[in-house]
C-alpha cells in the first residue's frame, strides 16, 4: 500500500459568482522512499495538490489517504495534531519566526510532543547537524542568508520525525548556489534517511535531483520521464517507483 | 501553553511604539482608577477610624449630625449617671459632654475668600480618655479657665497662626494655641478642640451638642441603647461611634467612588479599543508567522491562546507602569468639605496593597478584552490563503 | 478638501479600526468635557451673585444665627432698599436618600428681593396667604412628581417633629446658579412651632447702588460690633464665592484628570494613525505615480487625521453638551447650573485640532518624503 493515496480529486474555488476548478478527478500513489517532484506553470494547482496531502485543505471531492488515514475527511481538530505528527511542511518564503533563534525555531514541532527538554536538545542539534547548520545555533534569521534560513526550515521540518517532508517551490527565493546547497540535501535526505519527499517546484534543476517527475498542466497529471503514464482518471494509476 | 512564551513576548518588542503606546495608555487608566479610590479609600478611612466601637454616641432625638443637636445639662448629668457608661481609673464615669461648633477660618495659600469650615469642639478632661486614639504630640492640654486651644495635625499647616504660641482669632475672641495633637489619621485631626465652659458663652449657650461615652460593655450596646433612648427623661438617640461616623462618609465616599468608577470605565473602553487596534495590526502583519504554527500542528486554540497573553502582557507592562504613577500619590492630604456634616475634613491619600493589586488585575482585564477579536481572528484563519 | 472623497474611502476600508479610534475620541472628549464642566460650573457658582444684594451673617460662623430684630435696624441703615432673611431647615424627606435644601423665608420681602424667582401671580398669592405654604423648585417637583396642592411632610434633623406642609406654588429660577431644588416655606409657621423668639440664618440686604457696596457692609458691621451678635456683611458674590472654596481640591482633581484622560486618547489616536500609515505605502506609491504632489499626500494623511479628530469631537463634546441639558443634570443639586460652556467646547476643539497634529504629522511627513522608486519595489 503507498503511502499517499490520492483517488479521483476534485477541486474548485468559487470567486464571486464564478466557479474555477483548479483540477478534476486525479489519482495518484506515492510510494515510501520515494522523491516526487510536481512541476507545472503557475495556476496549474500543484500547491493546491500539495496542500492537499498536508491536510490544510480539503478536496471538493475524492479521497487523500496519507499513511492509512483518511486526512480528506478529517475534522479541523484532528488535523493540527495529525499534521503535527505526519507532515514536515517547508515554504517558499522561509517563514521562520523571526524572534526566535535558528535554535528555537526547529525546536518548535517538538513542543507539540512530550519529549523532555534534554531529548528536544538531542533532536533539534541533530537536525541542525544534518542541514549543515550546527554553528548557527544561536542565529537570528535576520542574520542568515537566504539559503540558510532554508536550511533551517528543512531542520525544522524534519526534526520530529515525519512520514512525509513536503515543500512548495523551496528555491523560488534562492540564488543558484543557495539551491544547490537545498537541492543537494534533499537528495540526502531521500538516499540516505530514507525520507519521503514531495516538492513542488518551477526549477528544471530540483526536477533533476527527484526520483520521478510529475506534470500538472490544465488539471491534469502528465507523467515526465523514465516512468509509467498515470491516466488522470478512472483506474488506479501505475505507483512512481521508490527508492532504489 | 505549547506555543513558547517568549515568541509573544519578543514579538512585542519588535513593535516598541506600538506596543507602548498601547501600554501608556493602560497605564493611564490604571492610575486614575488607583488615584481615585486612594482617594475614596483616604476620606472613608478618616472617618471610620474616628469613631470606636466601644464607644457611644448620644445625640438629641432625630439630629442626623453633631451639628443639629442640642443636649442640656440636665440630660447629660443623667447619662453621665447611668450604669452602662464605663468608670475610669478614678472611679469618675468615662464620659464626654461635648460642643461642637463650625467656625470659618481662611485658609493658607489661595484667595482671601477661601475659608473651611472648621469644626471646633468644646471638651472636658474626660475627653481625651473617652477617645482613646487621640494623643498630644506637642505642647501641653488647654489649661481650664484659660482661652486655650489644641489643634489638630492636619490643622496645622493649612491654616495661618496655627504653630504653638500662636494666636488664632474667631467668636470675637483670641484664643492661645496650646499643643497640637494627632487622631490617628482620623477625622478629629481637622478640628480644633477647647474647654467647653470656654466655649458654652461665645457659641450656643449652656446646651451641648453631644455626649460620648465608654460603653461597660461594648457586646452590651443594644441594652445601652435601649436604656437611654427609652428613658422618659432624656429624648436621645444613641448611636455606636464607629457606626455613626462611618455613616456620615456614607455620601460623599459613595459620590467618590462612583465617580472613580465612572471615569475610569470610560476610559478604560478608550484604553481597550487601543489595545484592539494594536493586536488586530498585529495579527495581520504577522499572518505568516500564524499560518507556520498553525502549519506545524499548533492547534488553533494555543494561537488564540498566545495572542491573548500577548495582549495580557503588554496591559500587564501598563498596569505596572500605572501603579508606579499612582503610588507618590499616596500620603497626599485632600481636603474638602463633608457634605453630610457641613465641616471640612483633611484626610490622606489612601493607596493599599489591595488597591494596587485591582488595578493591575483590571489592567490584564482590559488587555485580554482588548485582545480577544484579533486572537480569534488569528486562531482562525485559513491557512492555505495566509500561504499564498 | 476634494481629496475628501478619496479620504473617506480609504478610512470605510477600514471601518473597524476607524469606528474605533473615532469612539475613543469621543469618549475621550466626553470625559474631557465633563471634567471640565464641574471645574466651570463651580467657578461659575463662585462669580454668581447680583451687584444689588448684600449677604449678612453671624460674624462667628453661618452655623449661628441672627435675631430678627435686626431686620428693622437694616432697613434703617442709608442705602438699603429691602431686607429678607432665610433659615436653613435641614429637614429629610422619606428615607433622606435624595437630599435637597429647605428654606424657612418671609414669603414677600424674599420673592421681591429674588425676582430671578419666577412664580406664577396666582401661585404667589397662595403661598403668601397660607401660613403651612411651601413654595417649590420647578426640578424637585419633577423629582417627586409632587403636584400643586399636595401635602408633603418632613423630618426635622435640626427643628425635631414632623413637619407638614403644603405645595402652593413652583418657582422657575431665570438665572441657572439660583438652584430650582430647593423647598421654601413660612418664618413665621417655624418661629410658631418652636415657641421662641424669631432668629435668621442669614439676611440679604437689597441696596441702592453696587458702588455703595463696601461702605453700607462697614457700616453695619461697625454697628453690631460689640453686641451679642455681631455681624459680617459682604456682597452677595463673596459669599458664594466662599462657599465654592469649600468643595477644596475637587476642582484640582477634575482638571488633573482630565488631562490623563487627553494624553492617553492622543496616545490611542497616533498608534491607529501610524499603524495606518504603514499600509499606506503601497497607496501613496501609486499615487505619486499617477501624479500626486508631495503636498497633496501630506494634505490627504493630514485630512484623514482630521475627520478622525472632528468626528469624535463632535460626537463627544457634543454629546455631553446635549446629554447634560436634556437630562438637567445638576449633581444631585449640588452642581447647579452644570451645562457645557462653549468655552470648554472651543478648549475641547482646540484639544482635537491638537490631536490631529499629533498624530497625523509624522505619518503625513512620512507619505509626502517617500521616494516613488522605494515604494513601488516594496509593493512588487
Amino acid at each position: 500500500m503507498s503511502l499517499v493515496e490520492i483517488r479521483d480529486v476534485h477541486k474548485s474555488f468559487q470567486r464571486d459568482t464564478q466557479r474555477i476548478d483548479v483540477f478534476s478527478g486525479i489519482t495518484l500513489d506515492v510510494e515510501e522512499g520515494s522523491f516526487l517532484a510536481l512541476m507545472g506553470p503557475s495556476g496549474s494547482g500543484k500547491s493546491t495538490l500539495l496542500n492537499l496531502i498536508a491536510g490544510l485543505d480539503k478536496p471538493t471531492s475524492g479521497t487523500v489517504r496519507v499513511a492509512s488515514a483518511e486526512v480528506s475527511a478529517m475534522k479541523p481538530g484532528q488535523l493540527a495534531p495529525w499534521r503535527a505528527r505526519h507532515i514536515g511542511f517547508v515554504f517558499q518564503q522561509f517563514n521562520l519566526l523571526p524572534v526566535l533563534t535558528a535554535y528555537q525555531n526547529v525546536e518548535l514541532p517538538l513542543l507539540l510532543t512530550r519529549l523532555s527538554k534534554r531529548e528536544r536538545e538531542e533532536r533539534v542539534t541533530l537536525a541542525l547537524g544534518v542541514v549543515g547548520l550546527e554553528d548557527r545555533v544561536s542565529h537570528y534569521p535576520r542574520q542568515l542568508s537566504g539559503g540558510q534560513e532554508q536550511r533551517v526550515s528543512i531542520a525544522r521540518a524534519i526534526v520530529a520525525d515525519p512520514t512525509l517532508i513536503l515543500l512548495d517551490e523551496p528555491t523560488g527565493q534562492l540564488d543558484g548556489k543557495s539551491s544547490q546547497e537545498v537541492l543537494t540535501l534533499l537528495r540526502r535526505l531521500n538516499d540516505e534517511f530514507r525520507k519521503t519527499i514531495v516538492i513542488v517546484t518551477h526549477d528544471a534543476h530540483a526536477a533533476e535531483r527527484a526520483t520521478s517527475v510529475l506534470h500538472l498542466e490544465k488539471g491534469n497529471l502528465i507523467r515526465a520521464t523514465g516512468v509509467p503514464s498515470l491516466r488522470a482518471s478512472g483506474e488506479p494509476a501505475a505507483t512512481i517507483a521508490g527508492a532504489r | 501553553m505549547k506555543i513558547p512564551f517568549m515568541y509573544n513576548a519578543r514579538s512585542a518588542f519588535q513593535r516598541p511604539v506600538s506596543t507602548a503606546f498601547t501600554a501608556v495608555g493602560i497605564a493611564l487608566v490604571v492610575a486614575v482608577f488607583i488615584g481615585m479610590l486612594a482617594l475614596a479609600n483616604g476620606f472613608r478611612a478618616a472617618l471610620a477610624r474616628t469613631g470606636s466601637d466601644n464607644n457611644a454616641l448620644v445625640l438629641r432625638r432625630g439630629a442626623d449630625s453633631e451639628l443639629s443637636s442640642g443636649i442640656d445639662r440636665e440630660t447629660a448629668n443623667l447619662i453621665a449617671s447611668s450604669p452602662h457608661v464605663a468608670l475610669a481609673a478614678d472611679g469618675r464615669p468615662l464620659v464626654s459632654p461635648e460642643v461642637y461648633v463650625l467656625v470659618p477660618l481662611v485658609r493658607l495659600g489661595g484667595d482671601s475668600n477661601a475659608i473651611g469650615n472648621v469644626v471646633v469642639r468644646g471638651i472636658s478632661e474626660k475627653a481625651w480618655d473617652v477617645r482613646a486614639n487621640v494623643r498630644v504630640v506637642e505642647g501641653r492640654r488647654p489649661v481650664s479657665g484659660r482661652s486655650e486651644i489644641c489643634v489638630g495635625t492636619k490643622i496645622v499647616g493649612r491654616y495661618p497662626h496655627t504653630a504653638i504660641g500662636d494666636q488664632i482669632r474667631f467668636a470675637g475672641r483670641n484664643w492661645d494655641v496650646v499643643c497640637h495633637f494627632s487622631a490617628g489619621g482620623s477625622a478629629f485631626e481637622s478640628e480644633i478642640w477647647g474647654e467647653n465652659e470656654q466655649f458654652m458663652p461665645v457659641f450656643r449657650g449652656q446646651a451641648f451638642q453631644s455626649i460620648s461615652f465608654r460603653l461597660k460593655d461594648a457586646a452590651a450596646f443594644e441594652d445601652a441603647k435601649r436604656a437611654l433612648e427609652g428613658d422618659k427623661r432624656l429624648q436621645v438617640d444613641v448611636h455606636r461611634e464607629s457606626t455613626f461616623y462611618v455613616e456620615q462618609s456614607r455620601l460623599l465616599g459613595n459620590i467618590l467612588q462612583f465617580l472613580a468608577i465612572v471615569i475610569t470605565s470610560i476610559m478604560a473602553v478608550g484604553a481597550i479599543f487601543g489595545a484592539v487596534n494594536t493586536m488586530y495590526a498585529a495579527v495581520a502583519g504577522r499572518t505568516p508567522e500564524i499560518a507556520v504554527l498553525l502549519t506545524l500542528g499548533f492547534h488553533p486554540r494555543s494561537v488564540l491562546a498566545s495572542f491573548l497573553v500577548e495582549s495580557a502582557l503588554i496591559a500587564a507592562i501598563g498596569g505596572l507602569l500605572g501603579c508606579l504613577l499612582a503610588l507618590p500619590v499616596n500620603g497626599f492630604v485632600a481636603s474638602t468639605t463633608n457634605w453630610s456634616s457641613f465641616s471640612e475634613i483633611a484626610f490622606n491619600f489612601r493607596v493599599t496593597p489591595g488597591l494596587l493589586l485591582a488595578g493591575m488585575i483590571f489592567a490584564v482585564v482590559m488587555g485580554v478584552l482588548g485582545g480577544f477579536f484579533p486572537a480569534r481572528r488569528a486562531a482562525k484563519m485559513p491557512v492555505v490563503q495566509a500561504l499564498r | 478638501m476634494k481629496f475628501l472623497p478619496l479620504v473617506l474611502a480609504n478610512l470605510g476600508r477600514h471601518k473597524r479600526r476607524t469606528i474605533l479610534t473615532i469612539t475613543s475620541v469621543a469618549l475621550a472628549l466626553f470625559l474631557f468635557a465633563s471634567l471640565q464642566t464641574v471645574v466651570t460650573t463651580i467657578a461659575a457658582g463662585a462669580n454668581f451673585g447680583s451687584a444689588h444684594r448684600l449677604v449678612s451673617t453671624h460674624a462667628t460662623g453661618i452655623v449661628f444665627p441672627l435675631p430678627i430684630a435686626y431686620a428693622n435696624r437694616f432697613q434703617a441703615v442709608p442705602g438699603v432698599q429691602g431686607v429678607t432673611w432665610a433659615n436653613w431647615f435641614g429637614g429629610r424627606y422619606g428615607d433622606g436618600k435624595r437630599f435637597f435644601a429647605t428654606f424657612a423665608i418671609d414669603p414677600k420681602s424674599y420673592l421681591e428681593i429674588y425676582p430671578e424667582m419666577v412664580v406664577p401671580a396666582d401661585q404667589k398669592e397662595a403661598f403668601i396667604r397660607e401660613r403651612t405654604a411651601a413654595l417649590v423648585g420647578k426640578h424637585l417637583m419633577e423629582t417627586f412628581g409632587w403636584k400643586i396642592g399636595q401635602n408633603v411632610t418632613l423630618q426635622g434633623t435640626i427643628f425635631p417633629g414632623d413637619w407638614t406642609f403644603t405645595i402652593r406654588g413652583v418657582y422657575v429660577p431665570t438665572d441657572p446658579q439660583i438652584g430650582d431644588d430647593v423647598l421654601m416655606f413660612h418664618h413665621d409657621y417655624m418661629e410658631e412651632r418652636l415657641n421662641r423668639p424669631g432668629i435668621a440664618g442669614w439676611y440679604v440686604l437689597k441696596i441702592d447702588s453696587p458702588d455703595h457696596a463696601a461702605t453700607i457692609a462697614k457700616r453695619i458691621d461697625e454697628q453690631f460690633k460689640n453686641s451679642s451678635s455681631p455681624t459680617k456683611t459682604g456682597t452677595e458674590q463673596a459669599f458664594n464665592a466662599s462657599f465654592a472654596t469649600m468643595w477644596g481640591n475637587v476642582s484640582l482633581l477634575m482638571g488633573t484628570i482630565g488631562l490623563a484622560v487627553v494624553f492617553a486618547i492622543l496616545l490611542v489616536t497616533a498608534n491607529a494613525m501610524m499603524m495606518g500609515a504603514r499600509e499606506r505605502t503601497r497607496e501613496v506609491a501609486v499615487l505619486k505615480t499617477i501624479g500626486f504632489g508631495d503636498r497633496a499626500l501630506f494634505g490627504i494623511v493630514m485630512l484623514e487625521a482630521g475627520v478622525i479628530a472632528i468626528t469624535g469631537a463632535v460626537i463627544g463634546l457634543g454629546g455631553a453638551k446635549l446629554l447634560y441639558k436634556a437630562t438637567h443634570f445638576s449633581g444631585g443639586g449640588f452642581l447647579p447650573g452644570f451645562d457645557v460652556k462653549p468655552s470648554t467646547l472651543v478648549v475641547g476643539s482646540v484639544v482635537a485640532i491638537g490631536l490631529m497634529l499629533a498624530s497625523g504629522l509624522v505619518p503625513a511627513v512620512r507619505a509626502a518624503r517617500l521616494p516613488v522608486v522605494t515604494a513601488l519595489r516594496q509593493v512588487a
